[in-house]
């Protein structure tokens, strides 16, 4: 089976965000890289898959430089070879911008099955899968849970407000992950994959090289941009309710401050 | 010129989702802004009966789609389904729940229409003619204000319980138009769905969520919290600890890997407040925080904190929860 993985390189969850100087992008020094990781869910979901039916894993990426660590780390954990598109034409350009670039480097590899995360940590678009699958003309099964395939069809369930739904389509299709850690537990890069993840094959992709300009992707395509940034309101500092009561008083304490103050229950 | 608003529902099980009324407020507001009528879109099985709903919330025109293929959401038939409309029309604006399905909708149907999307919005404004979003990113530790390109439709998808829903108007009469949809063929499907009838609140939801962290120390301790929830009519919750121990499913987790919550209270039992789960949680309107570490970072995003055992705690709270109950 020849797969396909779309990564997106995000700062870690656990980042401070502050705004740049331009009021328009967050400060990008001093902040840890990880692979998004609804992404990193994709890969070892991808990984499943190659050790049922064979075939290999691509990681397919795009951003700056950095963005090869997180490939690498991709290809520790077992995927076979990674594509990252490095342009500076795609810089200011929106999710269909970016979607149109990998859509056109998925038709070049021809996979069976894309997999990619269903949003991203950092701007929680939740578009590029969809978007992808629409320019392909294929199907797409969203926030899947579990994912199984017999090699020419992929079923996946997708949790719904409540309840979930069973999804199937005809391959080649494309599916965005949901879940969690506890649900993929994706797998840690070990010491001897680590080493040969230094042997797999990295290309390095620019906008020409797959037919295509900075007109079609970059900031003149933008649809939609961000014109300012804004931190969300402080909160205002509450309170302890104590007053040397016991638990029964502060229960009691707690109930009034939140019928009658909140007004809430 | 553009020739209208538009506003998508969301319809399931025989009823248009609440979220389908926020829109249409929010989109007769962009409407009226504009001075253009507001159309709305239903798509569904068995949604004519009910698309006159739409009226009472400010749409004036409603064109519905109803099919029992419909029934089920799937992108690769719903996206030609309610593009094929837009396309005859003029927008100035689309406007769609921010629901499970809606953020998938609304992501294929703008790369077809080539447009801009706005995900997940938690306000709209328009001023001078011109457009603009507010939504929430790194899960709401920044906001981002999002404009279009000159001649861009924009598209909007607007964050449930956040926008506010006009009264309904029963006296107010869309009109309604069937249209009869072209599905096409389709390499995808739904094979089934399975809802819980428990009547659990949904997390996105709630109007009020009790939430558990490490603190709770096993999943059957859970079941106090269950209990409190009872009581108040609330949603339970689960931080990343909570979830990744194996004592909650995933589809309880709040936070930046989980689900932004944004209820009018939230009560946090034995979380710490990891940068992560706050910022999931960061919007409720009211914080409560209970943890016997004083220190616990959470204390400083509650609006009233309560140092002490949970395990004690919490009990008491349900029993006082109770009376308080018992006596409105």
């Amino acid at each position: 089976m020849n797969i396909v993985v779309l990564l997106k390189q995000t700062p870690d969850t656990e980042s401070v965000i502050r705004i740049a100087p331009d009021g328009q992008s967050i400060v990008t020094q001093d902040l840890k890289w990880i692979i998004n990781p609804y992404d990193e869910f994709a890969v070892e979901a991808a990984l499943r898959l190659k050790e049922k039916h064979g075939g290999t894993v691509t990681i397919v990426s795009w951003g700056p430089q950095r963005v090869v660590e997180s490939i690498r780390t991709a290809l520790a954990m077992g995927a076979d070879k990674g594509i990252l598109l490095e342009d500076d034409a795609l810089d200011g350009g929106d999710s269909l911008g970016v979607a149109r670039a990998l859509a056109a480097i998925v038709q070049g590899l021809q996979p069976d099955i894309v997999l990619c995360g269903s949003r991203a940590v950092d701007y929680d678009l939740a578009q590029r899968g969809p978007m992808v699958a629409e320019l392909l003309g294929w199907p797409h099964l969203g926030l899947a849970v579990s994912l199984e395939s017999d090699g020419s069809s992929v079923t996946i369930e997708r949790p719904i407000e409540g309840g979930k739904v069973t999804l199937q389509a005809t391959l080649p299709a494309l599916v965005t992950m949901g879940g969690s850690h506890a649900v993929w537990n994706p797998r840690y890069a070990s010491l001897p994959g680590i080493m040969k993840a230094k042997k797999k094959p990295l290309e390095m992709k620019k906008l020409a090289d797959l037919g295509l300009s900075a007109e079609e992707c970059g900031s003149q395509a933008a649809k939609i941009r961000i014109v300012s940034l804004e931190m969300p309101p402080e909160r205002k500092p509450g309170r302890i309710i104590d007053d040397g009561l016991d638990t029964e008083g502060k229960a009691a304490a707690l109930v009034k401050a939140l019928h009658e103050e909140a007004k809430v229950i | 010129m553009a020739d209208c608003v538009v506003s998508i529902a969301e319809f399931r099980s025989g009823n248009f989702r609440r979220v389908s009324f926020e829109v249409a407020s929010e989109a007769r507001k962009v409407a009226d802004a504009l001075n253009l009528p507001l159309y709305g879109i239903a798509v569904g099985s068995g949604v004519s009966d009910k698309a006159v709903e739409l009226g009472y919330y400010g749409v004036d025109k409603v064109f519905v789609a109803d099919d029992p293929a419909l029934e089920h959401y799937v992108p690769e038939i719903y996206v030609p389904v309610v593009a094929s409309l837009i396309e005859q029309w003029n927008p100035a604006a689309v406007l769609l729940p921010a629901s499970v399905d809606g953020k998938d909708l609304s992501a294929r149907l703008a790369a077809r229409l080539q447009t801009g999307l706005a995900q997940d919005c938690i306000q709209v404004v328009c001023e001078d003619g011109v457009i603009k979003a507010k939504r929430p990113i790194f899960a709401g530790k920044c906001l981002a204000w999002c404009e279009w390109a000159e001649g861009a439709l924009p598209m909007i998808s607007c964050r449930p319980n956040v926008m506010d829903c006009k009264a309904a108007d029963a006296t107010r009469q869309a009109q309604v138009e069937k249209v009869t949809a072209t599905l096409p063929e389709s390499r995808s499907r739904a094979l089934g769905v399975e809802l819980d009838t428990t009547g659990k609140v949904e997390l996105t939801e709630a109007e009020i969520i009790v939430s558990g962290g490490r603190g709770m120390k096993a999943a059957e301790n859970f079941a106090i919290l269950e209990a409190l929830a009872k009581e108040l009519g609330a949603a339970v919750g689960a931080s990343r600890a909570a979830v990744d121990a194996g004592w909650r499913p995933h589809s309880d987790q709040v936070g930046q890997t989980g689900k932004v919550v944004n209820p009018n209270l939230y009560i946090a039992v034995g979380i710490s407040g990891a940068i992560q789960h706050l910022a999931g949680m960061g919007s409720s309107k009211y914080i409560v925080a209970i943890n016997k570490d004083p220190e616990a970072p959470i204390f400083t995003k509650a609006d009233y904190g309560i140092v002490e055992d949970l395990f004690k705690f919490i009990p008491a709270f349900t029993e006082e929860v109770r009376k308080l109950k018992s006596t409105c």
